[in-house]
């Protein structure tokens, strides 16, 4: 009876990992998130690293790892900052697995093995100005000309989108049928060197302010003819695999950081004294925490089955959903009692419970918002 | 190897299916009946015996067809889907407590005597741990037994023992010392025909059919075979007991949640309001999309308990703290599900949620034991916060 998902060989990575995160990452996040900016060198050493493509297959230019291993990657990440975990997420869960399932060798060589090495950073482009969970509603448009694709439209919230070298996004290439939305969606690997791209702004976000978060314009912006990945008109399929990861991801690293954030408050009400004893001694503070550690075991229980089905090359979209719902949910609310027992402390800027209270908000908008997970759910539980 | 290997192998699937239609057909259809009479016939015993069902987790030696915990989980899933939780209760009481006391603390005669006939279903037991006085706080117990020669006698009373109305024997704990610490405590089997035993099945607003019952002892005379176990054994069994008991309320509480979510869902399709089935409504698709995450939540909760108990069950060095941390928190975070996902059911019902006629009034009365019963919600929490290093020290 198996008790752990890990092997030995995964911890010594967790170890690894860990060590970089300690060293190169966590003493700098309060300067990085008031700066509201990173240094694109997290991405060179982590591609340096072998952190960037852990579960990616050798013969793509990846580690040939199993999925745990990127689980065991997100964990030690999440664990110290969800806008970081974003980030790097961002680069090996979300941009670079369509190129690997849907690209040619050629693509491959192109985009995805710089990015596996750290040279060269992605991000992910589906959510519009006035489309975010309606992806069958995107009206950023690729026409065909001779042999190239001209690109029109602007793209929003876009993760990495103001440092990006190349951006995974679907777009309209067929009109839009309104009987059938999801045709004429295709995707592409848009390389942000050419001209007619341009970032529009940079947008001040109320957490995870370190990373850049971007709305974009595309131009006349002309393509070549293999920028298109996969199929013409197959975007949408794709594009929802796509999301399938992503979502398992996000919710990886994000009960990680619910974890951690909890592990903040019982250190912090073990060690913090009030009418003569740990804040951690009164019933009602001891009760809520583990009310809350509770909690994050059943999600993280729940997180883990998804990643073993994953792993396992299962197409669950039923748990997938149930995940990335029950981990949003988790995150905020285990950050908010996290932030009530820190009390003044908590609200303190720079500190690590006020960052990730502001920063975990965004869980339960971002890749899919609550209510698009239960409407997934409903449909699948044949009411919706 | 990385990952998860599997509960549930294909012999499970078919043991999952003769669980089913075991269930089906001899408990299901007569649920209403004997929900209304507050009652079911003792025979049930036998015919569950003889099917096999409660022979799962014991050894082939005792009439058992394990040890195999996994196939235990699927017969207390199954049966937990039966629409009358007090009979799955007096079940339970008799399988998951009684008869397991015996197996692990018995000697070979006790075993011969009590643990196989119970089994063959032909002798029914049950645990009497629980006084007026003594509920949680195990330790407060103030049943006596008295060493007179080679027997005990016993003196004292019990409350809210689950199938104590008309159980053959009772599994009792009593104190047998006044030291302070968890030395105190002393099991022993007592035959109900034993002069000075009395009880009195109680009544209750949930689980309606079980025999739940309080118990008297008036100079209870008990030869010392019948004692179960170490003089003053009595609690550090019960606590260890109890994880499983506490395992098997999770599971149980999971059935019931789902059996309730579909309930409320089978309604909402039919019940029409403002022109269209009340499941068209998205609030009422969200909610209980809501209500699916955590029931599946909690199974995987549960199941991530479970797996540390089958390893110990298998020999296998599990840190124990480690078990109590995981096998309390399924327990809180599921007797909770189960009471929202069957309060909801209630809901989508209106005013038919108050009717007897519909399940969904039974389903949410009988959930709401959960967070009682077995150590309540609060116990729990004293508990898991323990295992954090909080808590009152």
């Amino acid at each position: 009876m198996t008790l752990s998902p890990f092997t030995e060989e995964h911890d010594l990575l967790r170890k690894s990992v860990r060590e970089w995160v300690d060293a190169e990452i966590a003493p700098h996040l309060a300067e990085w998130e008031e700066a509201g900016d990173f240094p694109d060198q997290i991405f060179h050493r982590a591609g340096e690293l072998g952190f960037l493509g852990l579960a990616f297959p050798e013969s793509a230019g990846g580690q040939g790892g199993d999925y745990w291993a990127q689980v065991v990657f997100l964990e030690e990440v999440g664990r110290v900052s969800q806008a970081i975990a974003m980030v790097l997420s961002v680069q090996t869960d979300m941009a670079t697995p369509p190129i690997l399932e849907f690209g040619s060798e050629k693509q491959i060589d192109r985009w995805l093995r710089p990015a596996l090495r750290g040279e060269s950073i992605g991000a992910i482009g589906i959510t519009e100005p006035d489309t975010g969970s309606d992806v069958a509603s995107i009206r950023a448009q690729a026409e065909r000309d001779g042999e190239e694709w001209v690109l029109n439209g602007s793209k929003m919230y876009i993760t990495n989108g103001a440092r990006a070298d190349f951006i995974t996004m679907v777009v309209r290439t067929g009109e839009l049928d309104e009987a059938n939305p999801w045709a004429g969606i295709s995707m592409f690997v848009v390389d942000t060197s050419l001209p007619g791209f341009s970032v529009s702004r940079r947008l001040e976000k109320a957490g995870m302010k370190m990373s850049d978060t971007a709305l974009l314009f595309m131009d006349d912006m002309r393509l070549p003819a293999d920028a298109l990945l996969g199929v013409e008109g197959e975007g949408f399929r794709q594009i929802m695999w796509e999301l399938q990861g992503e979502r398992i991801g996000v919710s990886v690293f994000g009960v990680a950081g619910a974890r951690a954030v909890l592990e903040e408050a019982v250190r912090y009400a073990k060690a913090r004294e009030a009418f003569g004893r740990p804040i951690g001694q009164f019933q009602a503070v001891s009760h809520r925490l583990a009310e809350m550690a509770t909690e994050v075991e059943a999600v993280e229980a729940l997180v883990y089955e998804c990643c073993d089905l994953w792993s396992r090359g299962v197409y669950a979209t039923q748990e997938v959903a149930m995940a990335k719902l029950a981990v949003g949910r988790l995150s905020n609310q285990v950050v908010d009692e996290a932030l009530q027992t820190l009390g003044g402390a908590g609200l303190v800027e720079g500190s690590f419970v006020s960052r990730e209270w502001l920063g975990m908000r965004i869980g339960r908008i971002g890749g899919g918002s609550d209510e698009v997970q239960r409407q997934i759910l409903a449909r699948i539980m044949g009411i919706g | 190897m990385s990952g998860l290997d599997l509960l549930f192998l294909e012999e499970h699937d078919a043991y999952r299916e003769a669980a089913r239609r075991f269930v089906s057909n001899e408990i299901t259809p007569h649920a209403e009946e004997w929900e209304r009479a507050r009652d079911y016939p003792k025979e049930l015993f036998e015919k569950v015996g003889s099917a096999g069902f409660f022979g799962a987790k014991f050894a082939e030696a005792w009439g058992g067809t394990g040890p195999d915990y996994i196939a235990e989980t699927v017969w207390i899933e199954e049966l937990s889907r039966g629409l009358t939780f007090g009979t799955a209760s007096d079940l339970g009481a008799h399988s998951q407590l009684a008869a397991l006391y015996l197996d692990r603390y018995g000697d070979d005669e006790q075993k011969q005597r009590y643990l196989e006939p119970s089994i063959e279903g032909r002798l029914t037991g049950a645990l009497a741990v629980t006084e007026s006085g003594a509920g949680s706080d195990v330790n407060a117990i103030r049943t006596w037994a008295r060493p007179d020669g080679e027997e005990w006698v016993l003196n004292g009373s019990k409350v809210f023992i689950t199938n104590g109305s008309w159980a053959d024997y009772v599994v009792v704990a009593a104190r047998t010392s006044d030291e302070p610490g968890h030395d105190n405590l002393t099991l022993l089997i007592v035959d109900a025909d034993r002069p000075g035993f009395e009880r009195n099945r109680m009544n209750l607003i949930a689980w309606q059919t079980s025999h739940t019952a309080e118990l008297y002892f008036n100079d209870v005379r008990v030869p010392d075979e019948n004692r179960l176990g170490e003089v003053g054994t009595g609690f550090r069994h019960i606590t260890t007991i109890f994880q499983w008991e506490r395992l098997t309320m999770s599971l149980s509480a999971l059935s019931l949640a789902e059996l309730s979510l579909e309930t409320a869902i089978d309604y909402a399709r039919k019940r029409r309001a403002f022109g269209h089935p009340v499941i068209r409504f998205q609030v009422w698709q969200h909610r209980f999309a809501d209500l699916a995450v955590r029931i599946r939540a909690g199974k995987a909760l549960t199941y991530r308990a479970l797996r540390l108990h089958i390893a110990a069950e298998s020999g296998r060095e599990v840190p124990r703290e480690e078990l109590v941390r995981l096998t309390s928190m399924a327990k809180l975070y599921t007797q909770r599900i189960a009471f929202d996902v069957a309060d909801e059911c209630v809901q989508v019902h209106g005013g038919a949620g108050a009717l007897k006629e519909y399940p969904a009034q039974r389903l949410w009365r009988d959930a709401r034991v959960g967070a009682i019963g077995g150590g309540t919600d609060d116990i729990m929490r004293n508990i898991i916060a323990g295992t954090m290093g909080l808590g009152v020290a």
